[in-house]
């Protein structure tokens, strides 16, 4: 246990004092602000609700304390699990410690004849072709093969999504431990994100890390984070050349690290261990982007990636963030001689080149103050930038226009 | 090749030593018998010793060590009157040293840093690291979530753009470091028994447009790329302002990389810190720097490079206009600051003087 310091023992002694101190106006102005410049003083003030303090704060321009939420809980989470095999009994023996608490939404593949084999004791409702069919009539969005899981999306009544790939089992950490996912996106969703100056520390809101020297103060609150990207041990996520130039490739590394995505910056999101809050970002959390001849593999298709690249650009636009890094699944390998029939369709190479410039120069306009907004002007500015450049983006363009409606008549509500 | 290690049955390709090309720059004003313990990984490296504080008193050099040092009182002749632009009284002084150079590279580190040991026990060599670090692309215009995809074991992930995959050339490679971590006195103050023990197996490119912290206890560059915009600044004897002289190189160096379209990585290699500076002094050097930096980080942040400048030196005189006009009204010691940046790039075309003093720092 680490001895409290002097300012701490100082203060909570004053504010041990506090409620018998009527008045401050004997205090000089200049202590009165600083007093209110340190969190655990604030937080009291405010909390009197005397409209004089917080007009007083407000004038001062102190910062008011970020709202964390003081956990997530159970509740208010999904796990969203599109089932591209049938067989899921291993799949989910294995997640049972980590899954059994929660809620879970399995959407089936529509292309897929088999029957689902789940084993019992989950809170667990499937759902078919038929229910896709059933609550959404004719859309124009293609819900096969790995999009499946975004009808998942529009279902859930809860806060928070959690979607984990079904050929995903959980990881060993570097000691030997099974990571708990579930219980690390969590954690990453509810603590701030920090994404206007990049901390050489990684996470600083993990045990034994912190700011570094130089970090801004004013920098040091963070943003909520509405998006948490997981990794892939084993068999990483690899685009189908690399699968096939790399075939013996797999990934051991295991980084003991979570960071923020700087504002501004874009990646590759891979859907295939991501969470995210669902009541903020649904709207822009839709299959968009289809390949012509999309597979079932996840090297067949791009639409995480899009789906990704237009939430990085909607949360830099709204002031929200987005990490990366820990959890990590173990995923087991997919046929590599597969990725060499793949290759020869393979389209993604030329649709990446034309997708990145048009995000880096991307600014949406300030009017856009709603994450449906944000979607509607980027919707509108794909169609008008890329669509001439290939028929793909036109049709992601309509697809996200859709997904903004059926969102607001089938997805727009929570528990 | 002259100067490889190769290690017999080995798959793995070798990294070269690049002894003929990278200087080692330590300042200090105690001692160097920290070099014992890194004498396996610098023997054969030259040194550069840059003595701070009274240059009467004599440092002592472990027997073996091939270096040149350099006190105040070299400094002042080597300089002139250009010898103003250089700290006294602190660490910033090490700049220095990279003026002085003839190599390509420099590493340098502060003299209470030691080998740390990865997570298997085994010894980590630093240099060897920055190296590779160095020698590799980097990758600032797309975020490639397994991190260095040039490191073994790694690659470029789904969603990657092809177009991007030939990577930038690599300017700075900034360590990092195991035990006393590199907090400012506030947070020492706060948390003065926090160690950092977490073994971050990574590497990874500063996206560009993102600004960083850098720290220089355990810093690799590229002299030729980035060279004259790693000055540190005015700090310690007769000046407002201390410990922020790394984080002034950083932030100016980011952004010129940022404009030639150089790299930035960070993460390993790690070295051990050990020494905990006393928090009530540190306090006290970075007390207006604290205030200071939040307005000299929307400085950086919105600062643009005119196209023209396609020189190291270019971009950075053009940065000490916009210190002086920008930053200047915010105390007389940013004006000071830009003059002295000019001064350090006098001094630094003046000592390395080449036909090809054009090309440096241009993106290839």
């Amino acid at each position: 246990m680490r001895p409290p310091s002097l300012l701490s023992l100082t203060l909570d002694s004053a504010l041990l004092r506090i409620a018998h101190i009527a008045d401050l106006s004997h205090l000089p102005d200049h202590l009165v602000i600083d007093l209110f410049r340190v969190e655990k003083v604030l937080k009291l003030f405010l909390a009197t609700g005397c409209e004089e303090i917080i007009l007083a704060v407000q004038l001062l321009n102190i910062k008011q304390p970020l709202k964390m939420s003081s956990g997530i809980q159970d509740s208010e989470v999904d796990i969203v699990i599109a089932a591209l095999q049938p067989n899921l009994n291993t799949f989910f023996e294995a997640w049972r410690p980590f899954f059994s608490r929660f809620h879970i939404i399995v959407v089936k593949d529509p292309d897929m004849a088999e029957d689902l084999k789940i084993p019992t004791g989950f809170d667990l409702k499937v759902y078919t072709k038929a229910d896709i069919d059933g609550v959404l009539g004719a859309s124009s969005i293609n819900f096969s093969g790995h999009s499946c899981r975004y009808f998942g999306y529009l279902v859930s009544r809860k806060k928070y999504v959690i979607s984990i790939d079904d050929n995903c089992l959980p990881a060993k950490d570097a000691a030997g431990s099974t990571v708990d996912a579930v219980a690390q996106h969590m954690t990453n969703l509810k603590t701030p994100a920090t994404p206007f100056f990049f901390n050489t520390l990684y996470d600083p809101y993990r045990k034994g890390a912190d700011f570094v020297r130089g970090y801004p103060f004013s920098l040091r609150e963070g943003v909520e984070c509405m998006l948490s990207c997981g990794l892939w041990l084993h068999n990483a996520d690899y685009d189908p050349m690399t699968h096939v130039v790399k075939r013996n490739q797999r990934n051991t590394t295991y980084v003991d690290a979570v960071m923020t995505v700087p504002l501004g910056a874009m990646m590759p999101v891979s859907g295939i261990n991501v969470a995210f809050n669902r009541e903020v970002l649904g709207p822009v959390m839709f299959p968009g982007l289809r390949l012509r001849n999309e597979g079932k593999h996840r090297w067949d298709t791009l639409e995480d990636i899009w789906n990704g690249l237009c939430a990085k650009v909607v949360c830099d636009s709204l002031g929200y963030g987005m990490k990366t890094g820990l959890p990590y699944v173990m995923r087991s390998d997919a046929e590599a001689g597969k990725a060499l029939e793949s290759l020869k369709e393979w389209e993604g190479v030329k649709v990446m080149d034309d997708v990145l410039p048009f995000f880096q120069s991307l600014k949406l306009s300030r009017t856009a103050v709603t994450v449906e907004d944000c979607v509607k002007e980027l919707a509108s500015i794909v169609r008008e930038k890329l669509g001439p450049k290939n028929a793909v983006f036109t049709k992601a363009a309509d697809a996200m226009v859709e997904w903004n409606n059926l969102w607001k008549s089938h997805g727009a509500h929570h528990a | 090749m002259a100067g490889t290690v190769t290690v017999p049955g080995a798959s793995v390709p070798s990294t070269p030593l690049l002894k003929d090309e990278l200087d080692i720059v330590i300042p200090t004003i105690r001692n160097l018998d920290f070099l014992e313990m890194w004498r396996p990984f610098f023997q054969p490296y030259h040194l550069i010793i840059v003595q701070d504080g009274d240059p009467t008193k004599t440092i002592k050099v472990p027997e073996g060590f091939d270096y040149e040092l350099y006190n105040r009182n070299d400094i002042n002749r080597i300089l002139g009157p250009k010898a103003s632009c250089i700290s006294f009284k602190d660490s910033a002084c090490r700049c220095f040293g990279y003026m002085v150079s003839k190599k390509k590279y420099i590493y340098t580190i502060d003299d209470d840093c030691f080998v740390a040991k990865d997570p298997t026990g085994k010894d980590i060599n630093a240099l060897e690291q920055h190296i590779k670090n160095l020698l590799s692309p980097s990758t600032p215009f797309f975020f490639n979530t397994l991190y260095d995809p040039y490191r073994e074991g790694a690659d470029f992930v789904r969603g990657y753009p092809f177009s991007l995959r030939e990577g930038a050339h690599t300017a700075v490679s900034h360590g990092l470091w195991l035990n006393i971590p590199d907090y400012d006195a506030p947070t020492q103050l706060v948390k003065p028994k926090e160690r950092n023990e977490r073994y971050v197996d990574a590497v990874m490119t500063i996206p560009k447009g993102t600004l960083f912290p850098m720290c220089g206890m355990n810093l690799a560059f590229d002299r030729d790329l980035i060279g004259p915009a790693m000055y540190f600044g005015l700090m310690g004897d007769g000046q407002p302002i201390g410990r922020y002289d790394d984080m002034w190189a950083g932030w100016c160096v980011k952004v010129i990389c940022d404009h030639l379209s150089l790299g930035v990585k960070t993460g390993l290699p790690y070295i051990w810190h050990s020494k905990a500076s006393n928090p009530f002094v540190n306090l006290k050097k970075e007390y207006k720097g604290i205030f200071w930096q939040e307005d000299i980080i929307p400085f950086f942040q919105n600062v643009t490079i005119p196209k023209e400048c396609d020189t190291v030196q270019k971009c950075y005189i053009y940065l000490s206009g916009q210190v002086k006009e920008k930053l200047g009204k915010i105390d007389p010691y940013f004006t000071k600051l830009a003059d002295a940046m000019v001064t350090w790039i006098e001094a630094w075309d003046e000592l390395n003087p080449t036909a090809a003093a054009t090309e440096n720092g241009k993106a290839k």
